[in-house]
C-alpha cells in the first residue's frame, strides 16, 4: 500500500499510516488523489458539460432572437413541432443522403480503393497522389467550399470541360444540388480515409496474403476472405469518424448552396441554422440540434457494435 | 477514477456562479460612445462609413475628451438583423447606439433590446420637425418612441431607356396594371435577347427585401380599398390567411421565372444579387425593368464607388400600378431605418447625443442628399436646395401621398420570412401557387399562435 504511495508528498504518507485500519482513510485517499484532477474537472464542467447543459434546457424552451419579451418552458412541444414539421423531415431525409452517399459510399469505398492502389504503385505515384489527395483535406472547409463552388457553378470549370466535349452542360448546384454538395464533401473528405486504411493495409502480415495466393485465391478473393475481415476494426473507427463528421458539415454546403434552392439541400445542421438564426427561434433550433444529436448516437451504436463482435 | 457526487455539484454550482458574472457588468470605457451600423456588402459602396465618419470628427470635436468607436456590420440584411441580436442580449456586447430596420424595430422591442427615447425626445426641439407618420414608425404598442428615423423610401419600376427604345417601347413608358408590366417584359425578352427583361426579388436569399420590393409592392396593388392592408386585419388583430391576392401576386411571380422574364433563379436567389443590380446589372444596361426602391441611386453618386451621375439620362421612372389599375392606381411601400438605443447600452446620455447631432438640419439633409433618401423633416423638405439635389427625389417623395407602411407588428419579421418561402417556392417551381400559399398560411398560423382570420 505504502509503496505504491511513493508519488505522493510526505504528509500525506503520514497520515495514511496513522489512520490505516480505520474507514476513514480510503475516503481521505479518493479525495486527495482526485485532487489533480480537479482543475481538468472544473474545466470540463465549466466549458462542455455547461453549455450542453444549457442547450438541452434550451431545447425545452420557447425562447427567441427577438419578438418575445420572457421565454417560458414548454416540454416537448418543440420536437412535437419537429416531427410535424415537412421541413425538418425533409431535412433528415436529406441528411441521411447525404451522410449515405459523400461518408459511407463515397470516402469511405474511395479511400480504400485508393489506399488499396497505392499498396501497389511505385513509390513516385504514391508520393504524388497522396500529395494531392490530403491537400483537399488540408484546405479549409470555406475554401473548399468555395472551390467546389466555382467548379460546379453555371460558368464553372465543369461545364467549361462539357463545353469543349460537346456534352450538354447545365446549373449542377440548382439541377442536382444533394449531388454536387456530395461530391464536394467526397472530395474533401476521402484523404482522411485514405492516411487510415493506409495505415491498416501496411500492418496486414504478408506471410498471410502470400499464403492465400499460394492456395490459388485471386485479387477479389483475397480483398474479401483476408484483407477486409482483417481491416475491419479500422473500417468500423474510420466508417465512425467519417459518419459523425459528415453528420454537421455546414461550412461546405452554406458555401456552396446554402441549404437551396428551395430546400432542396437543407441539411440538419443548415435547418437548425435556419430555424435559430433567420427565423429567430433558438428553443426550437436548439431542439433539432439533440435531434441531430441523436441521429449521431445512432450511427455511433451500430458501428460500435460492429467494432465489437468477433470474427 | 469516477467523481464522486459532491466535487460534482460544487463544481456545477461554480459553473454557475462564474456564468452568472459574465452577464453582469459591463466593460464599456464610459468615454467612448460605441456606434453599430450595417455596411453594405459591395466594397466600394462607403455612403454610410463616410457620413458617420464625418459626424464622428464633428462630436469629438465638440465634445473633447470623449471618443466615438464606429463597429460596423459587413452582412447582407438578413444576417446583419441576427448578428445585432446577438449583441444586444448582453452588455458585454451591447453598442450604445444601433441602426435598426423599422420593420423588426417592434420585434426587438417586445424582446426588451432597446430603451424608450421619451425622457430625450420631450426636451429635443428638432423633434417636432419630424413629420407624424415617421414619428410612429417607431413608436411600440405601449405608446413610446424607441427610434429616431433618418429617413424614409418609396418604391417604383425603373426601366432602362436604351433597352426600351431598341425594344420599340415608348420613353415615358408608364404601366397602368400588371399585364401593361409583363407584355413590357415579354416583348424585351423577344426583341432584345441578351439582357434580363425584368428583376423582382424573391425567396430567402434576398429577405426583407423580396417581401417589400417583391411581393408586398404586388400584394398591396391588389386591395380594393386604398388604405386596407392584404396582410393583416386592423379590425380583428388578425392576420390575413387565403386571400385571393395572396394567390395572384404569387402567380405574377411565378409567371415572371416561368416565361423567364426575371433573372436567372439561380441568380435571383443569390443573397447578393442585391449588389449586382446595383452595381452592374442597371449601370450596364443589362437590365430592362427593375422593381426597386427609391435609394439606389446613393451608389452612383459622386465618390461612391459605381459613379454614374447620367443614369438620370439612362433610367427612366415609372410608379407601380395597381393590380388591374383599380383605385388609386399605384402603389408604393415605404419603410425606412432608425437610431435606437439598447437598453443594455452603457452610455446611453452619449449616445443620443450623438443623434442630436446627426439630425441637425444640416448634417440630416447632408444625409437625405447622400444616400437619396426620403426627408422625414419639414424643414428638410421644404428646402429647395434638397428637392433639386438629385433627380428622381421629387418623383419619389410624391409616392408619399400613395405609399403604405408595413403591418410592423413583433410577428412580422416571421410573417416576412413566410412570404419569402412562398415566393422561393414559386420561383424555384418547386410548389404550385396553391400550394406555396397553402403552405404560407400554415406557416402564418405557427407564427402568429393562431392569431389569423381568413378573408
Amino acid at each position: 500500500m505504502v509503496v505504491s504511495q511513493r508519488g505522493a508528498g510526505p504528509g500525506e504518507r503520514t497520515v495514511v499510516g496513522k489512520e490505516s485500519g480505520s474507514n476513514r482513510a480510503p475516503r481521505l485517499r479518493t479525495l486527495t488523489r482526485a485532487l489533480p484532477v480537479t482543475p481538468a474537472l472544473v474545466i470540463l464542467v465549466l466549458f462542455l458539460a455547461g453549455p450542453i447543459a444549457y442547450c438541452a434546457y434550451i431545447a425545452f424552451t420557447d425562447l427567441q432572437l427577438t419578438g418575445q419579451a420572457e421565454s417560458s418552458f414548454t416540454g416537448f412541444d418543440n420536437f412535437r413541432t419537429a416531427f410535424e414539421d415537412d421541413a425538418f423531415l425533409n431535412a433528415v431525409w436529406l441528411t441521411l443522403v447525404f451522410t449515405f452517399l459523400s461518408s459511407i459510399v463515397g470516402q469511405n469505398t474511395l479511400g480504400l480503393a485508393l489506399a488499396a492502389l497505392m499498396q501497389r504503385a511505385s513509390k513516385p505515384i504514391r508520393t504524388l497522389t497522396g500529395g494531392i489527395v490530403v491537400t483537399a483535406w488540408v484546405l479549409p472547409e470555406v475554401v473548399a467550399g468555395f472551390l467546389l463552388y466555382a467548379f460546379f457553378r453555371r460558368e464553372g470549370t465543369l461545364n467549361a470541360i462539357l463545353d469543349w466535349l460537346h456534352l450538354p452542360s447545365q446549373n449542377w448546384l440548382f439541377t442536382l444540388p444533394i449531388l454536387a454538395v456530395s461530391f464536394a464533401n467526397v472530395w474533401r473528405g476521402t484523404a482522411f480515409s485514405m492516411l487510415v486504411y493506409s495505415a491498416a493495409l501496411n500492418e496486414i502480415p504478408k506471410e498471410i496474403t502470400e499464403a492465400a495466393e499460394v492456395d490459388g485465391a485471386g485479387g477479389w478473393r483475397r480483398m474479401w476472405h483476408i484483407t477486409l475481415p482483417m481491416i475491419r476494426r479500422s473500417i468500423g473507427t474510420n466508417l465512425m469518424l467519417n459518419t459523425l463528421q459528415t453528420l454537421s458539415v455546414f461550412g461546405l454546403i452554406w458555401v456552396m448552396t446554402r441549404g437551396g434552392p428551395g430546400n432542396r439541400s437543407q441539411t440538419l445542421p443548415l435547418f437548425m441554422y435556419e430555424q435559430a438564426f433567420q427565423k429567430s427561434m433558438i428553443g426550437y433550433g436548439t431542439a433539432v440540434a439533440l435531434l441531430l444529436l441523436v441521429v449521431g448516437s445512432l450511427f455511433s451504436l451500430v458501428y460500435l457494435r460492429l467494432l465489437r463482435t468477433e470474427v | 477514477m469516477r467523481p464522486t457526487p459532491t466535487p460534482l455539484l460544487v463544481a456545477t454550482l461554480l459553473t454557475a456562479t462564474a456564468l452568472t458574472a459574465c452577464g453582469s457588468g459591463s466593460g464599456s470605457d464610459p468615454d467612448t460612445v460605441e456606434i453599430s451600423y450595417k455596411q453594405s456588402t459591395d466594397n466600394s459602396v462607403r455612403v454610410m462609413d463616410k457620413y458617420l465618419a464625418d459626424i464622428k470628427t464633428q462630436f469629438e470635436k465638440a465634445n473633447p475628451g470623449k471618443k466615438v468607436k464606429l463597429v460596423p456590420i459587413k452582412a447582407p440584411d438578413s444576417e446583419y438583423y441576427t448578428k445585432l441580436q446577438q449583441m444586444l442580449r448582453s452588455p458585454k456586447t451591447a453598442p450604445d447606439l444601433v441602426y435598426e430596420d423599422t420593420f423588426l424595430i417592434n420585434s426587438d422591442i417586445t424582446s426588451g433590446y432597446l430603451k424608450p427615447l421619451d425622457p430625450y425626445l420631450d426636451k429635443w426641439d428638432d423633434w417636432g420637425q419630424f413629420i407624424d407618420t415617421a414619428k410612429s414608425a417607431a413608436q411600440a404598442e405601449d405608446g413610446k418612441t424607441y427610434g429616431v428615423p433618418d429617413g424614409t423610401d418609396t418604391r417604383g419600376l425603373w426601366f432602362d431607356k436604351g433597352i426600351f427604345k431598341e425594344a420599340g417601347l415608348p420613353a415615358d413608358w408608364q404601366p397602368r396594371n400588371w399585364d401593361d408590366i409583363l407584355d413590357a417584359a415579354r416583348t424585351i425578352k423577344e426583341k432584345v435577347p441578351d439582357v434580363t427583361p425584368m428583376n423582382v426579388y424573391t425567396g430567402k436569399p434576398a429577405g426583407e427585401a423580396a417581401t417589400m420590393q417583391g411581393f408586398e409592392m404586388l400584394l398591396y396593388g391588389t386591395a380594393t380599398g386604398a388604405t386596407e392592408s392584404p396582410l393583416y386585419d386592423t379590425g380583428s388583430k388578425k392576420w390575413i390567411t387565403g386571400s385571393q391576392g395572396f394567390k395572384d401576386s404569387l402567380q405574377f411571380v411565378e409567371t415572371v421565372f416561368k416565361e423567364k422574364l426575371g433573372p436567372d433563379v439561380s441568380d435571383a436567389l443569390d443573397p447578393n444579387f442585391a449588389t449586382r443590380v446595383r452595381g452592374e446589372l442597371l449601370p450596364e444596361g443589362k437590365l430592362g425593368i427593375n422593381l426597386d426602391g427609391s435609394w439606389l441611386p446613393q451608389d452612383w453618386l459622386k465618390g461612391s464607388g459605381h459613379e454614374w451621375p447620367e443614369w438620370s439620362e439612362k433610367l427612366g421612372l415609372a410608379y407601380m400600378p395597381t393590380q388591374n389599375g383599380q383605385s388609386p392606381g399605384k402603389v408604393s411601400m415605404s419603410g425606412g431605418w432608425t437610431w435606437a438605443v439598447p437598453s443594455k447600452a452603457a452610455n446611453p446620455d452619449m449616445a443620443f447625443e450623438f443623434v442630436k447631432l446627426m439630425q441637425t438640419k444640416a448634417n440630416a439633409q447632408k444625409w437625405y442628399i447622400a444616400n437619396s433618401g426620403i426627408a422625414v423633416r419639414t424643414d428638410v423638405a421644404e428646402d429647395p436646395a434638397y428637392a433639386k439635389a438629385q433627380p428622381g427625389i421629387e418623383f419619389f417623395t410624391d409616392l408619399v401621398a400613395n405609399t403604405h407602411y408595413r403591418p410592423a407588428y413583433p410577428a412580422y419579421p416571421k410573417v416576412s420570412t413566410a412570404i419569402q418561402e412562398a415566393m422561393e417556392g414559386v420561383t424555384t417551381g418547386d410548389s404550385s401557387v396553391t400550394e406555396a400559399a397553402k403552405g404560407y398560411d400554415e406557416e402564418l398560423k405557427s407564427v402568429t399562435d393562431n392569431q389569423v382570420i381568413k378573408k
